[in-house]
């Protein structure tokens, strides 16, 4: 029984195969799967729950304390634009601060945008956005080399919604340290 | 037990397959040409039932085009099987200014004996007679290729029915990149992803795909072989690597790069290395283009202060503007006969795809938005495939250059988006 299930579905399995030609050898691709498995989710803002780097430092880590400034992350913008609003200065002064403190810090800001628009195009302003974070971080003492600025474009919203308040959620850097 | 693993392991893969299997997008003609070519597609007799099909692959192919109006071919007893069986005056009683009819005959050996003759039925002459010699799996492929002999000369430009296209799928949090034939069949997935993938283009030979997947949290340009389904990172530098474009050749590609700070395009060798930037700009370049001539990039650019298309002689770096109307024109393609551009415009709040003539500078607005966009152009110039949305999710869609003939593309509830039109069979 169990003998001639498994025959039976190693067939239909063949079968499958000899239809799919080896195009579809990189369904198997290890590094894709290995570096989606890793990074799978992720929901990129530096939001908690990535358990071992926190439990390793246990309360000591100021960008893991909800009280400390340094655990936000998120800078939003306005429509078509690329200049950091007053009320975001702070964030990024801490930020800046702490790099400089901590020249071993890494971090990457990551540039969104909403979801008008076409796709690479985002891309390039989404890049602009990340940008003008990082501008005004080694203007405060982050070493350039410290802060990496890529953009995900629109193609990672938050807010999947198509309204004024999924757009504005949208249009965002995040900061993420290495290793979170 | 390790059997029963083994078991369980081959079943998930089957049931991934016939997931795949499933996600077959089908195309359906929306709006048609204002003139139709009145043709008749005989039944290709056949031993074997199986091999019957070709037939009405042909006429689904042409169908599909919009350029054909399909005569009915039924009640003519026996149906004939070769041009000089074919009474012209039954078929022009119908209507029908064309006359397909074929045969299909089994060897010996397992393959089979295709072929058909296409008769003018107004000239009353055969305008085409093919041979082919075909495998078992080879019938589809066949059936294309008649596709494409018939609309060539019934039409006079080039038939794309023997061409691929490629696209992304997002099922859930999952990203595909998907190949398929040009009518949606035996689609392929050669890359998937829990991270986004955009921008597939196909080389110039039709081997390899060049991608941005986000799957090392960034944008990075990849380029694999199809044959192989080997890849490798192909741009990986510091910041975003994005918008990849082949050169005619097949030797360069465009990038756009931000590790010198500013979105900039560079070109560099298809197999890594020779980075070599194009042009310094203080704003934003990105979405290069090769021209057909391998001679100049269209690009889109904010220089001017919103997002406009220019063009760059890559040798001389002589920069002019292409676009001036609007506020927003976007991701530039060029038309294969070098004669102009498809590129996305916005309009009030409505993006739309646009085609214009470099020689009279006219536009033409060729879609209704409002969310169109990703165009990419048949081999043969004369339908251009893009994006947009249906009920709240993506869905592809295409259109002729003339902006007459309308298809949407569907495949039910997946997200189906970043259409490339692959080249033509070498």
């Amino acid at each position: 029984m169990n003998k001639l299930m498994f025959a039976a579905i190693a067939v239909a399995f063949l079968g499958a195969c000899s239809t799919a030609p080896q195009v579809n050898a990189p369904v198997d691709d290890k590094s894709v799967g290995a570096t989606t498995g890793s990074t799978g989710g992720a929901n990129t803002s530096g939001g908690a729950g990535t358990g071992v780097s926190g439990s390793n430092v246990a309360g000591g880590n100021p960008l893991r304390d909800p009280n400390n400034v340094l655990s936000k992350r998120s800078v939003y913008f306005d429509f078509d634009s690329f200049v950091v609003r007053d009320e975001f200065k702070p964030l990024i002064e801490a930020h800046a601060r702490y790099l400089a403190g901590n020249r071993s810090a890494h971090t990457t800001i990551q540039g969104n945008t909403d979801e008008r628009g076409s796709r690479e195009y985002n891309i390039a302003l989404g890049q602009r956005r990340a940008d003008a974070a990082k501008r005004l971080m080694t203007l405060q003492g982050a070493q350039e080399s410290q802060i990496e600025t890529v953009s995900f474009g629109k193609e990672k919203p938050r807010n999947p919604g198509n309204d004024e308040a999924a757009y504005a959620e949208n249009r965002r850097d995040d900061i993420v340290y290495q290793g979170e | 037990m390790p059997r029963s693993i083994k078991c369980t392991l081959a079943f998930a893969v089957f049931l991934f397959l016939a997931a795949s299997a499933r996600a077959q997008l089908t195309i359906d003609i929306v709006g048609g040409a204002g003139t139709t070519i009145p043709i008749s597609i005989v039944p290709f007799n056949s031993d074997n039932g199986g091999q019957a099909a070709i037939s009405s692959i042909v006429a689904a192919d042409l169908a599909r085009s919009g350029l054909f109006k399909m005569i009915d071919a039924g009640g003519i007893s026996p149906p004939p099987q070769r041009a000089t069986e074919v009474r012209v005056a039954d078929w022009r009683a119908r209507g029908a200014d064309a006359v397909v009819v074929g045969s299909v005959r089994p060897q010996a050996d397992g393959r089979a004996d295709v072929r058909f003759d296409l008769v003018d039925a107004v000239k009353q002459q055969t305008i085409a007679s093919q041979s082919y010699l075909i495998g078992a799996s080879q019938s589809r492929a066949t059936a294309h290729k008649i596709a494409d002999v018939i609309y060539e000369k019934l039409t006079g430009d080039r038939g794309v029915f023997s061409t691929r296209i490629a696209y992304v799928t997002k099922q859930g949090p999952r990203f595909q990149l998907v190949v398929a034939d040009a009518d949606g069949a035996d689609p392929q997935t050669i890359v998937s992803s829990n991270e986004p993938i955009l921008s597939p283009k196909w080389s110039p030979e039709g081997m390899r795909l060049a991608y941005v997947s986000f799957e090392q949290k960034k944008p990075v340009v990849y380029v694999q072989n199809l044959g192989t389904g080997k890849r490798a990172a192909i741009a990986n530098f510091r910041g975003s690597n994005s918008s990849p474009a082949w050169s005619p050749d097949g030797r360069q590609l465009a990038v756009t790069l931000t590790r010198d700070g500013n979105s900039q395009i560079f070109v560099m060798s298809a197999e890594g290395g020779d980075v070599r930037r194009v042009m310094s700009s203080p704003g934003i370049d990105t979405e290069a283009c090769y021209t057909p001539d391998g001679k100049s990039l269209l690009f889109t650019s904010d220089r001017g202060g919103s997002p406009q298309i220019y063009r760059i002689g890559i040798d001389n770096g002589a920069v002019e503007r292409v676009t001036f109307d609007g506020s927003y024109n976007v991701s530039p393609r060029a038309l294969p006969d070098g004669k102009g551009i498809v590129y996305v415009r916005r309009d009030g709040g409505r993006f739309q795809v646009a085609i214009m003539d470099y020689a009279t500078r006219q536009t033409q607005v060729l879609t209704q938005g409002p969310d169109d966009e990703s165009p990419s152009i048949a081999p043969n110039g004369k339908m251009i495939l893009y994006a947009n949305e249906a009920s709240g999710r993506g869905t592809l869609a295409a259109v002729s250059s003339d902006g007459r003939v309308k298809q949407r593309l569907s495949a039910s509830a997946i997200d189906v988006r970043e259409p490339a039109w692959g080249p033509l069979p070498q």
